[in-house]
């Protein structure tokens, strides 16, 4: 089992969220380092992400974008704030219009995420702190909510399969 | 009460908060939990607030105008006073709102746990 636990913390604004995966922490800590790899899970497979710069070191940038079903870009970056290899990473992000410039209007999001080792699994455990609700409601609003309802018409739809041997 | 219900589920959620708080150093939210929990159960101004906390006046106004402006606390002027109440309706909607975020979170380990399972096949 993947997801592990989350707490919601409305007076924070912030979302924990905790899972555990079968691989090492040196394994897990490469989906974050490895832009190709990032690209494959940072956004929903309808509006896939493509990272176009991933520094990844401490006060490093990323630029990336999402693109929807119907080819429109969605831009956003990250501010690696700290990097404690494999076991910390701190960033910031948020939006951006087209040419990668941060979206000042909209906020920045800050997350903590870790890696460690519990009973031989790797425990992630991202913290996502924002700003104001407005951020958030604008941040689902904004093609994430949509991929988000496609998502769970994926998983609806894979439920409904009969079970595979 | 309503207000009472809803500051006995937060007392609740804040039993699991002590490992939450360290990785949250950065974020020093625990104190506007305490300011939200005290304003819920009682009427505190500004300044009334700033005396339970090991901190200067201004840091404490600064904290109750981020939970201003994230809709978790109004502010009322009452003659030199400025009485801090808490938007119980604010709070629900930002709880909303996190479960939104949080399928999000679920669907990312979902895929990073595919991604991993491709090397093991």
């Amino acid at each position: 089992m993947t997801f592990i636990s989350s707490h919601q913390d409305p007076e924070a604004l912030s979302l924990t969220f905790v899972a555990e995966f079968d691989a090492s922490v040196e394994r897990v800590w490469q989906v974050w380092e490895d832009p190709r790899q990032l690209e494959r899970w940072w956004g929903p497979p309808t509006y896939p992400a493509t990272f176009q710069r991933h520094e990844f070191v401490p006060g490093g940038s990323a630029n990336y974008y999402m693109t929807s079903p119907e080819g429109e870009k969605f831009h956003g970056w990250w501010k690696i704030t700290a990097i404690d290899a494999p076991r910390r990473l701190e960033y910031d992000d948020g939006f951006a219009d087209e040419n990668g410039v941060p979206d000042d209007k909209m906020g920045a999001t800050h997350s903590v995420m870790t890696l460690e080792t519990v009973e031989g699994r790797t425990r992630m455990t991202t913290v996502t702190v924002f700003e104001s609700a407005e951020q958030l409601q604008q941040m689902l609003e904004m093609g994430m909510e949509e991929g988000v309802r496609e998502g769970m018409g994926q998983i609806d739809a894979l439920l409904a399969e009969p079970a595979r041997a | 009460m309503d207000a009472g219900v809803s500051y006995n589920q937060m007392v609740v959620d804040q039993v699991d908060d002590a490992r939450l708080d360290r990785l949250f150093q950065a974020f020093a939210d625990a104190t506007r939990r305490d300011i939200l929990a005290r304003v819920i159960t009682g009427e505190y101004s500004v300044s009334g607030l700033a005396a339970h906390y090991a901190m200067s006046f201004a840091a404490v106004q600064k904290h109750v105008a981020v939970m201003e402006r994230a809709s978790l606390v109004t502010k009322e002027k009452r003659g030199r006073e400025q009485i801090v109440r808490p938007d119980l309706e604010g709070v629900q909607k930002a709880r909303r709102l996190l479960e939104e975020y949080e399928l999000i979170w679920r669907q990312r380990v979902d895929r990073i746990a595919d991604i991993l399972a491709e090397e093991k096949e």
